[in-house]
């Protein structure tokens, strides 16, 4: 035997000349990624030509906040849809678990722990993701050992949690939440700020230009073909290129005057001519969504659980018999889904600094879209969690831009169906011709 | 025959399993010794598979023992059955299509590191060298096991066998879907793989394939064992007549046999 690696034939040489699509092979991103990458900034070119105005601090920090509710979901939704499985209970969910923490904040911490306790926060968070535990478990449960169906499951669970929803609160909006727990809602007060956001920056650029420069090294050890240094170098700088271009226009926005002066007034700082400049900085859903993908990613590529669920969802019978236990595996899934409606939850009650009977209300059907558009195949085995966040920002693109230009909410439900069955039928028939 | 002396590598006994009313092993004995093929043979629905997934662990026996190198054993899952030494190559192959080659031969017993993180270039590495024996030009190491020829997945699902030493080896119809030239390569590896020592049961409906390969065949007919002979002591046209007939050479009746010449 000759040396493999070595003596490895690269299969993916262009013939000839090279074109532009061999060289973004020669990168090894995923093509459908790159195509949604173009798309979305296709979507926002547009957007930018009707009404220049779209593109400021300002409207990057709200469309953010508001893409991290759904986009958070979708990274579960594409492990649920891989597995074989569909969760339409998760804005149910989410209204129910939403609820949960405005019903412990405004009605069962003053009379226990006391208002404005340090910790209400902390309570709260951890209640609610122990109680999207339970709910993923026990629906999990259903699906995995009763052999239910999933969709018969959630079904149930879309229901049966909205009508928690009523009688939890009694058929009110229940409010105030823990003004410290209003923070992971986002806003000027519900961000990092100017410099922490500068080193939360930088931490995330050498995280990536280590498993970077790692996964070269660890392939080099091996002898395993690696890709071209100059495609390295260009994944390195676009990289740092987006999180720094992201960390400066959050930072370009500053907190509004009337927020400032109380600041000001508060600590004791005396306001110089024009007032007081307070760089908002990255918002906090959008530091959560951050974690959540990088976790998420983590599981689903790194952990023994990730590669059972892939497995399962491209032969349950492989699966099986490999010795897989598959039943526990998507129970573990659902479980999963739970904690990710639980933090879901707590930012959409966070943003209303409360809970409402309408919260969450069609959550599923954009995360399940999110996925689908972001190249999961409910045929199973096949989606990606990066995938499903871009598909979360296209549809979140299309939605905030959309109503920045005076659609209407009916109107922009068109637009929505219209592309997410449009990018389903031109997948299918790429697919096809691939093969 | 070498080790006729050595015990067992694995003993099934008097193993029956039912469906329902359908009896599809009745009261089968079998045996398998350290460097032997035994072939298993029958018509459809003669209870072949479903004898053997007793072994792999994808199907309990209603009544019937399975002792392993002298010891009875309990088998309930496929795990139980790896942990004895038992690999199965399926004539589904069994493989996750989605997955890559080395993600497919480390299914459900993944390398992992300290942590218990996934260590895919470790996994890569071990694919990269048990493949180069099984199949020296294979190079689609990072590709889903879907956009294999039918002899490479084959491959894949024997470098599973080989990686983690099987010491009793099930091929379910090994060679069903390939062609000439990669049947002739699983041939070799069977014959490699005997001469390490390694039991082998094989089932197949190629009688040529299990006549070549085999020790001993043993037939299967309506879910009872019809006769085990040692190879040296049958012609191929003995065993197809105890296929379709059911019954050992010395019973068949002229009739029969005429009968039998016609349809051959």
């Amino acid at each position: 035997m000759t040396d493999v690696a070595g003596a490895a034939p690269d299969q993916m040489a262009p013939r000839g000349r090279p074109n532009i699509l061999d060289l973004i092979r020669a990168t090894e991103i995923d093509l459908r990624q790159f195509g949604m990458v173009v798309a979305l900034v296709a979507i926002w070119i547009g957007l930018w030509y009707e009404k220049p105005g779209i593109i400021s601090p300002v409207n990057f920090l709200t469309f953010s906040v508001q893409a991290a509710g759904t986009a958070i979901l979708a990274t579960g939704m594409v492990l649920v849809i891989v597995s074989r499985n569909i969760d339409l209970s998760v804005g149910s969910v989410v209204g129910f678990i939403g609820m949960s923490y405005a019903f412990l904040m405004a009605n069962v911490f003053p009379a226990t722990i006391g208002v404005n306790h340090p910790l209400a926060w902390v309570i709260a968070l951890a209640l609610g993701v122990l109680l999207g535990i339970i709910i993923g478990g026990i629906q999990g449960f259903l699906i995995a050992y009763l052999e239910i169906p999933s969709f018969v499951v959630t079904l149930g669970g879309l229901f049966l949690f909205r009508g928690l929803i009523w009688q939890l609160s009694g058929g009110t909006t229940i409010a105030p939440d823990d003004p410290t727990f209003v923070l992971i809602g986002g806003g000027p007060e519900g961000s990092l700020g100017g410099t922490l956001s500068w080193v939360f920056g930088i931490v995330i650029c050498v995280a990536a230009v280590y498993l970077l420069v790692n996964s070269r090294r660890q392939r080099r050890r091996f002898g395993f073909p690696v890709r071209p240094m100059w495609a390295e170098v260009l994944i390195g700088a676009v990289a740092i290129v987006v999180v720094l271009g992201a960390v400066y226009t959050s930072n370009s926005y500053h907190w509004p005057a009337g927020l400032a002066t109380q600041y000001a007034l508060k600590h004791g700082i005396v306001e110089p001519p024009g007032g007081l400049q307070i760089e908002a900085g990255i918002p906090f859903p959008l530091v959560i969504l951050i974690g959540v993908t990088i976790v998420m990613t983590f599981i689903a590529t790194r952990r023994r659980f990730g590669r059972d669920i892939y497995a399962f969802g491209g032969n349950p019978q492989a699966a099986e018999l490999a010795g897989i236990r598959t039943r526990w595996t998507v129970m573990k899934i659902f479980i999963l889904m739970g904690i990710l409606c639980a933090i879901s939850g707590a930012i959409a009650s966070a943003r209303l600094n409360g809970g409402t009977l309408d919260l969450g209300t069609g959550y599923e059907l954009y995360v399940i879209a999110a996925a689908v558009i972001g190249g999961t195949l409910f045929a199973g085995g096949v989606g990606s969690i990066p995938g499903a966040i871009l598909g979360a920002l296209v549809m979140q693109s299309l939605q905030y831009g959309l109503s920045f230009l005076q659609f209407n909410s009916p109107q922009i439900n068109m637009v929505l169906a219209v592309v997410l069955v449009a990018v389903v039928g031109v997948d299918q028939w790429a697919r096809r011709r691939a093969r | 025959m070498t080790t006729t002396t050595a015990a067992p590598l694995v003993e099934l006994r008097n193993i029956n399993v039912a469906f329902g009313g359908v009896h599809a092993v009745r009261d089968v004995s079998i045996d398998l010794r350290p460097g032997e093929v035994v072939g298993l043979v029958g018509g459809n629905g003669a209870g072949k598979s479903t004898l053997t997934k007793v072994l792999s662990g994808a199907q309990r026996a209603d009544t019937g023992e399975i002792l392993i190198n002298g010891s009875p054993v309990e088998i309930s899952n496929p795990r139980d059955a790896k942990g004895f030494g038992v690999e199965t190559i399926y004539q589904t192959l069994a493989l996750a299509d989605n997955l890559d080659a080395p993600a497919n031969l480390f299914l459900g017993r993944e390398l992992t590191s300290r942590l218990g993180n996934l260590d895919d270039d470790q996994m890569e590495d071990a694919t990269r060298k048990v493949m180069g024996r099984l199949n020296p030009n294979f190079q689609r190491f990072n590709m889903p096991v879907k956009s294999l020829s039918g002899g490479q997945r084959q491959a894949v699902a024997i470098a599973r066998a080989v990686y983690f030493n099987a010491k009793i080896l099930i091929m379910d119809e090994p060679t069903a879907a390939l062609g000439p030239a990669e049947t002739a390569q699983v041939r070799n590896l069977v014959r490699q793989l005997k001469a390490d020592g390694i039991g082998i049961f094989l089932i197949s409906h190629d009688i040529h394939d299990v006549y070549d390969l085999a020790d001993r065949v043993s037939v299967m007919y309506h879910g009872r064992i019809v006769d085990t002979v040692k190879k040296e002591t049958v012609t191929t046209d003995d065993i197809l007549g105890m296929i379709i007939l059911g019954k050992k050479p010395g019973e068949v009746t002229d009739t029969e046999r005429e009968a039998l010449e016609l349809r051959g």
